[in-house]
């Protein structure tokens, strides 16, 4: 698996990318810039499962509007297949490339019905006529497990559940590579969570689909990522692949996450985290390693100077004072049954 | 809201009474129901609905010529104030039978009130889309306009160019339809905002849709019920600055029957035969309500999540 992940071949590759916002702060106040990606470099190989996790705000969902190409980045370059993302057809790129996104609610439109959603892309694309577009959404419907007499229902009549499924099949309907999911179980009921995962994880064993899947839920991320990279206010502060990270986090960041995840049992209460200060303010961002305010191992050094990423067998590590490779979850014995608990 | 059902067995399913039970009733079912359930929505309609006809078919319907005057027959009374059933709302100060003039007047105010709001909807949601849409610049320059547009008093603007220009049917009306697309901008800004920050947006754009197959499948299917509300409340209110600029004698001019000219013209009379007055405003103040009554219910009804 290791071996593989060394490939040369990515089929998405973000180089250096950084993302600024500028942000109008009062009605007379100046604008700022808010830096939502801060050269950022990201390989996708061909066929794995790359997990992206990190908190709310930390440039997840901007990752993935510039990789959809639905924004443009600052600096820096987006490959696909080598070729840079702009010099490249938009109908091609959305044939190659397409988006789950978090909310089922939204993603759909209220005024159409199921078939006209999931054609869409047909028709913008003219891929076939209406009779073989029918098939299509008939056929891809079948795929995503919904009966085909959903066809002339609305959004509004149909479960969470069923409209992710939709969701689904309007990005599979062409026959993309790649998959972007942007949070896809999120808004989603605990028990409906795990059969859209499971969904996820069959199509890509059928289609040989490649996924991002982003992601705030560790638990999620382990039952379906091949390689895991972690974010932390617009930077990849460690990557490396699912077994290695969960079984032992070498950023003081990653293991704080891993910590984090709740367990079934409510007389073990919230875990604690060893994060003592609040999420930093993107405007504002805390000096040198970014982490340093809500590290227990930070040091002067940590607030001076920002650690380089450094590569190296087991992926990629941003920090000067990295875990060891032993296991370092604190309450192993309560972690293990994760999957169950918010799955 | 019908259903495109384009092959049989689709066709069978959609009629399965079971499945229908299962699958609950479609949106199109639910805005049947909502509508039959709101009376302001059906009273409104039906009082409009009523005038229409009235306006459409006046020449079969109005007894006598409006334009006819017979100084021997001047400001008979009407019936249910002693007058006789040749006039039943009377005749005014030239003796034109007053009922065919109302019947007559219905067209001008209708008309100008459909013309009006078609011409100012047209301007103001082509404006408050792109200004919503595409936000920066374009909105800024939109927003600019909007409050240009707003620091102007429409009836003094109108009553200027309309002496500039001369009242003329179809003077009054594109000068209001050119003066009212202001709320059509603000609310239409404001949905499309709302609208366009939906993921559905982003998956169209994702899979490559043009931006005019946007704006008009994803994005103004979703705001057309806003658009329907305003669409009504402009047609009020181009109807009333009708009337208005005709009772000051800057609208539609005599001889041609318009209800704001016949309360101009009856305002002389006015201590002596107010009927003169209260007939027409009357019909006025009906046309009006309806229109309002059905504005707040077409708004209730196609969204009735949006209520109060």
């Amino acid at each position: 698996m290791r071996n593989e992940t060394k490939a040369t071949n990515p089929v998405l590759e973000l180089k250096n990318v950084s993302k600024t916002y500028s942000v109008k702060q009062g009605l007379l106040g100046k604008s700022r810039p808010l830096t939502a990606l801060r050269d950022l470099s990201l390989r996708l190989e061909q066929g794995e499962v790359l997990g992206l996790v990190g908190e709310s705000g930390c440039g997840k969902s901007t990752l993935a509007k510039i990789l959809l190409g639905l924004e443009a980045p600052t600096s820096g370059e987006v490959l696909v297949d080598g070729a840079p993302l702009g010099s490249q057809d938009r109908l091609a790129l959305a044939r190659r490339i397409q988006p789950i996104f978090q909310d089922p609610y939204s993603s759909l439109n209220p005024r159409k019905t199921i078939a006209d959603i999931i054609s869409l892309p047909l028709r913008v694309h003219g891929i076939g006529d209406a009779a073989s577009q029918q098939a299509a959404v008939r056929e891809i419907l079948d795929v995503v497990g919904l009966p085909s007499r959903v066809m002339h229902t609305y959004p509004s009549q149909m479960s969470g559940g069923q409209r992710q499924r939709v969701a689904i099949a309007r990005a599979l309907v062409m026959k993309p590579d790649i998959v972007i999911c942007d949070e896809p179980t999120s808004a989603l009921d605990v028990s409906v969570q795990s059969q859209i995962l499971n969904l996820l994880a069959d199509l890509r064993r059928d289609l040989g689909l490649t996924y991002l899947f982003i992601s705030h839920n560790l638990a999620v991320v382990e039952h379906l990522a091949t390689r895991v990279a972690v974010m932390y206010l617009g930077r990849i502060v460690e990557e490396a692949e699912t077994e290695a990270l969960f079984d032992g986090a070498r950023h003081p960041y990653s293991e704080a996450l891993l910590t984090s995840v709740l367990t079934p049992d409510p007389s073990l209460g919230v875990p604690r985290m060893n994060l003592g200060a609040a999420y930093p303010n993107p405007i504002d961002p805390p000096s040198g390693c970014a982490f340093h305010p809500r590290c227990a191992k930070a040091t002067e050094a940590c607030a001076r100077q920002r650690p380089a990423p450094v590569v190296d067998e087991d992926g990629l590590i941003a920090c000067f004072h990295p875990n060891g490779m032993a296991p370092t979850r604190s309450r192993p014995a309560e972690a293990a049954p994760r999957l169950s608990a918010s799955v | 809201m019908t259903q495109t059902v384009t092959n049989p067995t689709g066709a069978a399913f959609d009629r399965d009474p079971l499945l229908e039970q299962i699958l609950g009733p479609t949106p199109g079912q639910m805005l049947r129901r909502r509508v039959l359930g709101h009376q302001g929505l059906l009273i409104g309609g039906a009082v409009i609905a009523l005038l229409a006809l009235m306006a459409i078919f006046a020449p079969l319907i109005a007894p006598h010529d409006p334009f006819a005057q017979s100084l021997m027959n001047r400001m008979e009374p009407p019936v249910f104030l002693g007058g006789s059933w040749e006039h039943p709302l009377g005749t005014d100060h030239l003796g034109r039978d007053y009922l065919s003039r109302l019947i007559y007047g219905a067209r001008v105010s209708l008309l100008i009130g459909v013309v009006a709001a078609v011409i100012s909807g047209v301007i103001g949601t082509t404006m408050g889309v792109a200004a919503g849409y595409f936000g920066g610049r374009v909105d800024a320059v939109v927003t600019f306009l909007i409050n240009v547009r707003l620091a102007m008093p429409v009836v003094l603007v109108a009553l200027a160019v309309v002496a500039i220009l001369g009242g003329s049917l179809t003077v009054v009306t594109t000068v209001v339809g050119l003066l009212l697309w202001d709320r059509f901008a603000v609310v239409m800004r404001a949905s499309t905002r709302q609208v366009r920050a939906r993921e559905y947006v982003a998956a169209a754009r994702a899979v490559g849709a043009s931006t005019p197959r946007i704006l008009l499948t994803e994005i103004m299917p979703n705001i057309a019920n806003n658009l329907i509300v305003v669409v009504t409340l402009e047609m009020a209110h181009a109807i009333l600055i009708e009337a208005a600029l005709s009772f000051l004698g800057l609208g539609v001019q005599p001889p041609t029957p318009s209800w704001g000219l016949m309360v101009s013209e009856g305002k002389t009379m006015m201590l002596f035969e107010p009927w003169l007055v209260l007939i027409p405003g009357a019909v006025l103040f009906t046309l009006v309500l309806a229109i309002n009554l059905m504005g707040d219910g077409l708004r209730d009804v196609t969204a009735p999540e949006n209520r109060n």
